[in-house]
C-alpha cells in the first residue's frame, strides 16, 4: 500500500486558516489501512480542529466524509455537492488522491492533510516499513525476493557496503535493517549464495522516476 | 615485468614488488590552498601516492580533483577518490576524463558515506552506480575504450580514440558484516577489474589475518595488490570513538590499555602503528600499507621511518 502519516496539527491548522466551510475528505483505501486518513482519522481530525477553533473563537463549519478511493474518478460522484459547497477541501488521501481531487474539481482549493511516505507493508500493528521503490524494472527474482533498491539505504546492487553491522544499517541502526544482510541470509537459506558472486551491471533507471513522470497505457483496456 | 596499465608511480612500485605506502590528504573545508601545501610538504618523498578524499563523511570540502592537481604541483602523486553519492554516471565519467587530462591517473572507486553523516544531511543522494559498477566502468573506459553506454571514447567519428588510462583502486572492509561475504565482495571487485585495494583501518589484527586467509584461499592476492589500512591512534578518546562510532571497527582492549597507561599517548599510538606495520609485512598477500593519519599528516614521516620503510623506491 501507499503509506502516509498525518501532518503536524499546527501545519494543518495554518493551512485551513480563513476557511469558513471546510470539508475533510478521507480515503477508504491505503491510508485507511495505515491508519492515517480513513473515516476514523477524519473524525478525530475534525474534532480536534473544532476544539481548537472554539478555543480561538474561530467560526468554521466542518463537514466530514470519506470515499472509497480518491484515485478513481467514479467515487467522487457521491461527494460532488459537498465538495462544491465547501470553500476548501482538506484531503486525507495520499498525494495522488489530493491531486486527483483537485484535478476533478479544478475550481476548488484542495489541501493535503498527510505526508505521503512510501510503498510499504504492515510489519506489525502500528509499524509500516518500505518494501518497493517503484523502479519500474523489478529485480526481486535476483535477490531472493528482497529489494536492494528499496531496502538498502544506498540502493546498492552489489552490496553490502562497509556500514552493515550486526544486521543493521549504519544510517539508522535502531530502525533500519541492512537490506543486504537480509538478502545474504535469504539466499544462504535457499542455498543460492553463489548468485551473489555475479557482478550486477549498472541499472537502467529510465523505467522509474528518472524517465520522467510515469504513464501506463493499456490499449486493450481503452474505451 | 608485465606491461603497465597506467604507468603511475604507485603502479610501478607495486609491480616491482616493493612494499608500497600510500597516505591520505583530506582537502580543506575552505578554498585555502595553504592547507594542501602544508600537508603535502609532510608527505613528499615519504609515501608512494596520496589519496585525496572526496567529501569524506559527506562533509563539503574542496573537490578531490582540484585538490589533487594542487597536490600534484607540490610533488605528490595523487590517488583521486571518487564516490557514487554525489554524481551520476554522466558526471563521473566526465570527471574521469578531466582528471586524466590534468595528470591524475590513480582513481579509488568508492560507494561513499551516506549523506546523513555529513553537514548537509537534508540533501538528495545519487547512487546511480555502486563502487563495483564504477570499477567496471573505469576498466571498460581504459581497456575497451568505451563509455558505460558503449560509445567509443573519441571526440568525433574521425577523431582518434583517447581513453583515460587509469590505475584503478577499490576499498575493502574486512570488518563489516556479513563477514563471510566480505571476501566475496572483494572477488567481485577483482572481477570488475580493480588493480589495487586499500582496506578499512585495521586494529583487530586477528580478524584481518582471518580475512587474508580467505583472500589467499581464493587466490585473490595474486590478482590484486592489497594495501592494509592503518590509522594511528592519537588518544584514548579517539580509540573509543573509533570503537563505538565507526560501523565495523573493533579496537581491541589491549590497545586501549596500553594508551591509558602511558603519559605520551601520541607516541604510544605511533609505536602501536609501527608494530602493526611490521606484523602486516609478514602476512602473505599484503602488498603495502595505506596510512590514514586523520588530520595528523605531520606524523606520517616518523611512522614510515620507524617502520624502516625509507627511502622510498
Amino acid at each position: 500500500m501507499i503509506t502516509a502519516v498525518q501532518k503536524p496539527f499546527e501545519e494543518i491548522s495554518e493551512m485551513v486558516k480563513g476557511s469558513q466551510n471546510l470539508l475533510i475528505l478521507g480515503c477508504g483505501s491505503c491510508v485507511t489501512v495505515c491508519m492515517a486518513g480513513g473515516e476514523k482519522e477524519v473524525g478525530i481530525l475534525a474534532s480536534i480542529l473544532r476544539l481548537a477553533n472554539k478555543e480561538k473563537g474561530v467560526s468554521m463549519e466542518i463537514v466530514e466524509d470519506t470515499i472509497e478511493r480518491q484515485c478513481d474518478r467514479e467515487f467522487f460522484d457521491d461527494v460532488k455537492e459537498k465538495i462544491e459547497r465547501a470553500d476548501a477541501v482538506l484531503s486525507m488521501a495520499c498525494g495522488v488522491g489530493v491531486q486527483f481531487c483537485s484535478e476533478i474539481f479544478s475550481r476548488q482549493i484542495v489541501l493535503p492533510a498527510l505526508n505521503t511516505r512510501f510503498y510499504g507493508a504492515t510489519e506489525q500493528q502500528g509499524v509500516w516499513t518500505e518494501r518497493c521503490a517503484g523502479c519500474g524494472d523489478c529485480v526481486l527474482a535476483k535477490f531472493g525476493g528482497i529489494c536492494p533498491v528499496a531496502r538498502c539505504s544506498k540502493s546498492l546492487l552489489n552490496g553490502p557496503c562497509g556500514g552493515s553491522q550486526d544486521g543493521k544499517c549504519e544510517v539508522d541502526p535502531e530502525n533500519i535493517d541492512c537490506g543486504w544482510q537480509l538478502i545474504y541470509d535469504r539466499l544462504k537459506s535457499l542455498n543460492l549464495l553463489s548468485r551473489l558472486e555475479e557482478n550486477e551491471p549498472v541499472k537502467d533507471w529510465s523505467s522509474g522516476r528518472d524517465g520522467g513522470p510515469g504513464k501506463i497505457v493499456r490499449e486493450d483496456m481503452l474505451l | 615485468m608485465s606491461e603497465l596499465k597506467a604507468g603511475t608511480n604507485l603502479e610501478r612500485v607495486l609491480q616491482a614488488g616493493h612494499f608500497a605506502i600510500t597516505a591520505e590528504l583530506g582537502p580543506p573545508k575552505s578554498a585555502d590552498v595553504d592547507v594542501i601545501k602544508t600537508k603535502a610538504a609532510y608527505l613528499k618523498g615519504i609515501v608512494d601516492a596520496v589519496n585525496i578524499t572526496d567529501n569524506q563523511t559527506a562533509i563539503v570540502r574542496m573537490s578531490s580533483i582540484a585538490a589533487g592537481v594542487l597536490a600534484l604541483k607540490e610533488g605528490l602523486e595523487p590517488v583521486i577518490q571518487i564516490t557514487c553519492r554525489d554524481r551520476n554516471r554522466i558526471a563521473i565519467q566526465s570527471d574521469v576524463l578531466g582528471a586524466y587530462a590534468l595528470g591524475l591517473k590513480n582513481i579509488l572507486c568508492l560507494t561513499g558515506d551516506h549523506q546523513v553523516f555529513g553537514n548537509h544531511s537534508t540533501s538528495k543522494n545519487v547512487f546511480d552506480m555502486d563502487s563495483i559498477q564504477l570499477i567496471q566502468a573505469l576498466k571498460n573506459m581504459r581497456d575497451e575504450k568505451v563509455f558505460i553506454c558503449g560509445d567509443e571514447i573519441k571526440n568525433s567519428k574521425k577523431a582518434p580514440v583517447v581513453e583515460p588510462r587509469i590505475f584503478i583502486g577499490g576499498a575493502a572492509n574486512p570488518f563489516g558484516d556479513p563477514f563471510e561475504f566480505r571476501v566475496i565482495r572483494l572477488a567481485k571487485k577483482v572481477n570488475a577489474g580493480v588493480d589495487f585495494i586499500q582496506t578499512q583501518c585495521i586494529y583487530d589484527m586477528e580478524r584481518f589475518e582471518k580475512w587474508m586467509k580467505q583472500v589467499r584461499e581464493r587466490g585473490l592476492h595474486k590478482k590484486v595488490k592489497i594495501l592494509a589500512g592503518l590509522t594511528p591512534l592519537k588518544s584514548v578518546g579517539m580509540a573509543k570513538y573509533m570503537r563505538d562510532n565507526v560501523a565495523g571497527l573493533t579496537v581491541p582492549d589491549y590497545y586501549l590499555e596500553r594508551l591509558s597507561k602511558v603519559e605520551d599517548k601520541a607516541a604510544e599510538g605511533i609505536k602501536i602503528c609501527v608494530e602493526q606495520i611490521k606484523r602486516l609485512r609478514e602476512i602473505e598477500g599484503v602488498a603495502g600499507i595505506h596510512l590514514m593519519a586523520i588530520e595528523w599528516e605531520r606524523r606520517v614521516p616518523e611512522i614510515v621511518e620507524a617502520a624502516g620503510l625509507l627511502p622510498r623506491p
